[in-house]
């Protein structure tokens, strides 16, 4: 044991490479399986079957989907500005990979901390690379050169913008009681009572957000089919478009690492905070924690497609820009009044 | 090497892993995949008709104000993260100060309100 927390103190470099690698296998496949679990659950809640054929409860679906995305001609349409449509997809999916750098999703493994790059400005980082993965869909809507991929990807730029504002306003209560802008510390703050119970507010309008930041219903206009056939992606086919799923789910993912992050407590067990005495086993129980509530926020993605009509663009702006922005300062208002009024003199 | 330009440095590199996952299926699939096109096929997508006219719609220029408010009250937040995260070595007068910065805001926000740019006509 000894030994090889020794081992892992002179090779730093080649512990965070291999920890930057398990990362990016982890979510690949939770995307791949929650693919298959949207497809399921959706199945359930239609009362029909869904995808049950491949390998035992069709748990080798994503596989041969996969296989299938590789397969698959490319089709490059004549019309496109090629670069640009080439590169959209990659545009896309880089950032909902990078958000998660400073996620811690485990305290310790045998002295390494479980988060990337723990950057005293955390949120700072998310905040400027999620709003990067606005750029992936313009471009692919800008660059197909037809009209529903281009109607698509301006919609999206709008509902884009306007929730990073809501979002950026929900989670500012939670830095003033946190008292720092570092994702560690936030998790720490929490040993003794969640920031969903001191911010509920915040939370709600974190979720709604996040939400229509994932193109997902309730908020999915960008490829609102009935209306756009497939909005922004409408031209993509075989592994572009895989990328662009691919992305999107990944989005989901960052996105409940996030609210697990800021509002439920990150690894720590619920309500017990969890003091270490087998550095080992509770690390990896940690890990096991954070996973739990991840994916127990990715069910809520899922119910909430298959439950909820979609909203109007009018209704959609509306309650971004009229309900959720101002219920955003009020709360930062509210949150400093109190803060203000419990200060010692 | 500090531990801040370490963690800077491990972010450049999950940025080359990421992209790594972007573009190597790709790479696979262009070796993997077939190639036919046709003129038929590679026509713009337009629910199986004929595409009439090009792309470049005109499209409401509401979209574009707000992104023009967006930018204006994006700067507001990046203001208020710093303050929040101090808040509790700032006291009172960091506290009023912010109210007031606040209220000019919301002065904004009302007057963009009333003038019925947050409007989706």
């Amino acid at each position: 044991m000894n030994d090889l927390i020794h081992l892992i103190a002179i090779t730093p470099w080649a512990i965070a490479l291999v920890k930057i690698g398990v990362v990016l296998v982890i979510m690949l496949g939770l995307v791949a399986y929650t693919v298959l679990a949207e497809r399921r659950i959706a199945a359930l809640i239609q009362d029909r079957r869904g995808p049950n054929r491949v390998g035992p409860f069709g748990l080798l679906q994503p596989v041969a989907d996969g296989v299938k995305f590789l397969f698959k001609e490319n089709v490059m349409p004549a019309h496109v500005n090629k670069i640009y449509y080439v590169l959209a997809p990659t545009i896309t999916l880089i950032p909902a990979l990078l958000t998660f750098a400073v996620i811690p999703f485990g305290s310790t493994l045998g002295g390494v901390p479980m988060v990337i790059a723990d950057l005293n400005v955390g949120v700072l980082w998310i905040f400027s690379i999620a709003s990067l993965g606005v750029y992936g869909i313009v471009l692919a809507g800008w660059s197909s050169n037809s009209k529903y991929p281009f109607l698509g990807g301006i919609r999206s730029s709008a509902q884009m913008i306007s929730y990073e504002l809501s979002m950026g306003m929900s989670v500012i209560g939670v830095f003033m009681l946190v008292g720092s802008l570092n994702m560690t510390r936030v998790v720490g703050y929490q040993h003794d009572c969640w920031l969903v119970f001191k911010q509920p507010v915040g939370f709600l309008i974190f979720l709604v957000a996040a939400f229509a930041e994932t193109n997902r219903l309730p908020f999915d206009l960008p490829e609102s089919e009935q209306e756009l056939v497939g909005g922004y992606h409408t031209e993509y086919g075989s592994m572009k478009f895989a990328l662009f799923f691919l992305a999107e789910y990944a989005n989901m993912i960052t996105a409940s690492a996030l609210m697990v992050t800021l509002f439920f407590g990150g690894w720590q067990f619920p309500f017990i905070g969890f003091a270490p005495n087998h550095p080992m086993w509770n690390g990896v129980l940690h890990i096991g924690i954070f996973f739990a509530k991840l994916l127990c926020l990715m069910l809520v993605f899922i119910w909430v497609r298959w439950m909820f009509p979609r909203f109007r663009y009018d209704q959609l702006m509306n309650l971004g820009w009229k309900v959720f922005f101002p219920l955003g300062l009020a709360n930062i208002l509210l949150t400093a009044l109190i803060l203000t009024m419990q200060a010692p003199r | 090497m500090g531990p801040y330009a370490t963690s800077y440095v491990l972010i450049g590199a999950l940025m080359l892993f990421g992209a790594m996952v972007g573009v190597a299926p790709l790479v696979i699939s262009a070796w993997l995949r077939p190639r036919k096109p046709s003129p038929l096929k590679n026509q713009t997508f337009e629910c199986g008709l004929e595409s009439k006219g090009d792309s470049w719609v005109q499209f409401k220029v509401q979209y574009y104000i707000y992104a023009l408010v967006f930018v204006i009250f994006d700067l507001e937040t990046i203001f208020l993260l710093p303050w929040a995260a101090t808040f509790h070595q700032l006291g009172l007068f960091a506290f009023l100060e912010m109210i007031v910065f606040l209220v000019v805001l919301v002065g904004g926000l009302v007057w963009a309100w009333r003038k019925g740019v947050l409007e989706w006509k």
